[in-house]
């Protein structure tokens, strides 16, 4: 299968691993990697923030780079999937082509986790965590890929197919960790005693690390973690997907 | 100007206050996960969206309908446009029958309106009787969330409070004392009262009559003791019919406690008839106060909003900031959207619309499914244009220009990890050389004064695309 890369800016950007090894994963279970050149951002930053004349410009731009391509379109991050699928059509509200062709992108718009397990039919892809034993993890789901995408249990069930870690249940694990894009830079008091709730209520279940799906997420978790010099390690779901355990 | 706004968001994390709610949020959560397990609580809210959509697309003619059936049974029904005239209409029907003593349930419209000031200064003394609300008025406070006002004050505060009123000693841990006391003082004010001041929780359109909701028995006093009953209640409480009601008044208890009834509910038709107990007179104040403007607009739907204040407990933000960080009679999600939504944007409100993450788990508790993150982003947008904040529509705007093309983005991206990574580090004083930086240059020192941050990769995923594959 022909799969399109939507990378999305923050992984380009800032961790372009999880980029590395989202490819390396879905051309270990068979598909053909495409990276369309032309992509740039979903426009989120724009939208959230209550600039939608400037989110459209950028939102233009993920139409014009994957209107033309075929197949589906998948993205390690679910918060920029819910952009296309959910905030495309009301953005292009008074464009009538856009807003169709939004629509039809967004049908062929998947996270990674969703497109592996339900569009692939692959519940288990292995992985190994490094180290000794099983290790303690918390899984934090990223909200819009909770909430706006309904994908809650494909990357547990990704996570659970992980071998030397084990899933342990943390309280309120559907709490926003605080990064919220920009509200982090808007509010950045309330986005970190957010960030520590999170961070307490893991290790209060005795999770040793935190996997998660959104790099934005992950770098609000560990910068705090760091900055406490908290024993927590963090990462993508996809970095322990990889068979051999590196990380 | 309306009292609806009492003063700016602060938002800053509030930890006395989030102590307490999180304690109340914590229990609220674990009804509300067994209210998922063991009711079809998809179907419910989309039949209560149903209801209320209704209610709001007819709201004329339903209100209309409700005025006839309500003075058909010997009420009487007063129009209110604004803040202003409501408590001018209250405070005139205390004179007329020369009433110096009301006791008041608990509503959050008469809050918004600012009921109580002008009781005050017409000469009327009007107490609270619901216990929290009781609570926050000997304080000279304000309730911090809809259903449970003193929800950020804990036992022992009250306990100094009553000590303060009694001069006799509490133990705080001891709350059936706290409750004794707060009983006996509110009885002899019950008894006292010449007229009881109620909101409205539902209006059945159908028969007028007006339905409320309590779990502590003072509502029942409040439209029973006194001889004159005033409900003021807003527009959109209004239901077309009973089928839609009874809907409503099992959602409202899931919603707000996960409990599938109501401790207690009032169901007010027309004032006493010959012979049976209760209030001479019934007189129904409805008020606008802009809630007609939002008819037609993105905003409709915050007016299904049926104040249940699930929506509180599940936002993160409010869980840290507590209900009186939003400066505004409504706090939380449903806050951040009605009170800008209602004031245009007017005395700060534009502001509240950020006390979000968009984390989604307001739109997705609400049980009338109010679509409450797509709100905040569009009063965001609103904001933007009401007040121009300038430098960050410039950079916007330059973003936009430069990411809405290949060549603009990948220069960015160059830039990032090449050019400004040096100068990222040079400005970074204490870069830790793992690709983590503790420092950063404004705004990003927003960041970093609480967390680390993530330099920018050296080499993005586009290039190290291109050099692999290119």
């Amino acid at each position: 299968m022909r799969v399109q890369l939507f990378v999305t800016c923050l992984v380009d950007l800032l961790q372009p691993s999880v980029g590395e090894r989202t490819v390396a994963l879905l051309e270990r279970l068979g598909c053909e990697v495409a990276f369309p050149p032309g992509q740039t951002c979903c426009g989120q930053p724009a939208a959230n923030s209550g600039y939608p004349a400037d989110a459209r410009r950028v939102a233009e731009r993920f139409l014009d780079t994957f209107g033309p391509t075929e197949g589906p379109i998948v993205a390690p991050f679910g918060s920029c999937v819910h952009m296309v699928r959910h905030a495309y059509p009301r953005l292009f509200a008074d464009d009538p082509e856009r807003a169709a062709l939004a629509a039809a992108l967004g049908e062929r718009t998947f996270d990674l986790p969703a497109f592996v397990v339900r569009e692939l039919g692959r519940a288990d892809v292995g992985g190994r965590y490094p180290g000794e034993g099983e290790t303690p993890v918390a899984y934090h789901h990223e909200c819009h890929m909770l909430r706006g995408l309904g994908s809650a249990e494909p990357p547990l069930s990704l996570l659970g197919g992980v071998e030397g870690c084990r899933i342990v249940e943390t309280e309120k694990a559907d709490l926003c960790c605080g990064f919220g894009g920009t509200f982090a830079l808007k509010l950045p008091d309330v986005s970190v005693a957010m960030a520590d709730e999170k961070l307490d209520r893991a290790r209060a279940a005795g999770a040793e690390a935190i996997v998660s799906t959104d790099v934005g997420c992950l770098m609000h978790l560990e910068g705090r973690a760091r900055r406490r010099g908290l024993d927590l390690r963090v990462h993508h779901l996809v970095d322990l997907l990889e068979p051999d355990g590196r990380l | 100007m309306t009292p609806r706004v009492i003063h700016e968001p602060r938002a800053e994390p509030h930890p006395a206050v989030t102590a307490n709610l999180h304690v109340a949020a914590g229990n609220w959560a674990a009804r509300h996960d067994r209210v998922r397990a063991n009711t079809d609580w998809e179907a419910l809210r989309e039949r209560g969206r149903e209801i209320r959509d209704d209610a709001i697309a007819n709201l004329p003619e339903l209100i209309d309908a409700l005025e006839a059936r309500v003075t058909e049974a010997g009420g009487r029904v007063h129009r209110a446009g604004t803040a202003a005239e409501a408590c001018a209409q209250v405070v005139a029907i205390c004179r007329e029958r020369g009433a110096t003593r009301a006791v008041k349930a608990k509503s959050m419209l008469t809050e918004e309106i600012g009921l109580n000031d002008a009781l005050a200064a017409a000469g009327v003394d009007a107490v609270e009787t619901d216990l929290g609300e009781y609570i926050v008025q000997a304080l000279g406070d304000r309730p911090s969330h809809l259903l449970a006002p003193a929800v950020h004050l804990s036992a022992g505060q009250v306990a100094e409070l009553f000590e303060r009123e009694s001069g006799r000693p509490f133990d705080p841990e001891d709350t059936q004392a706290l409750v004794a006391y707060a009983r006996g003082v509110l009885r002899e004010r019950f008894l006292a009262a010449e007229v009881g001041i109620t909101g409205v929780n539902l209006a059945v359109a159908e028969t007028g009559t007006l339905i409320l909701v309590e779990s502590e028995g003072n509502i029942r006093l409040s439209t029973g003791l006194p001889r004159v009953h005033v409900a003021v209640m807003g527009i959109e409480k209004v239901v077309r019919d009973w089928a839609g009601a009874a809907h409503l008044m099992q959602l409202l208890p899931l919603a707000a406690h996960g409990v599938p009834a109501p401790a207690s509910l009032s169901l007010v038709t027309g004032p006493a008839r010959d012979g049976d107990d209760g209030p001479e007179e019934l007189h129904v104040v409805l008020v606008d106060d802009g809630r007609s403007a939002l008819r037609g607009t993105e905003y409709e739907s915050a007016l299904h909003c049926i104040r249940c204040g699930a929506c509180l407990y599940a936002c993160p933000v409010y869980r840290q900031i507590g209900g009186h960080a939003y400066g505004s009679t409504y706090s939380g999600p449903i806050g951040a959207v009605l009170t800008p939504a209602l004031e245009q944007g007017a005395q700060g409100s534009d502001e509240l619309p950020w006390l979000s993450s968009l984390c989604g788990a307001c739109a997705e508790t609400c049980p009338v499914k109010i679509p409450l993150d797509d709100q905040l982003v569009s009063l965001r947008a609103d904001g933007a244009r009401r007040h121009p904040r300038r430098a960050e529509a410039a950079l916007f705007s330059a973003w936009a220009r430069l990411w809405s093309r290949p060549g603009g983005y990948r220069a960015t991206a160059a830039t990032a990890g090449k050019a400004l990574g040096p100068l990222w580090g040079r400005l970074a004083r204490a870069a830790t050389g793992d690709g983590w930086d503790a420092r950063a240059p404004f705004p990003f020192s927003r960041w970093t004064d609480g967390r680390d941050v993530r330099a920018p990769d050296p080499e993005p995923f586009h290039a190290r695309w291109r050099r692999r594959r290119g």
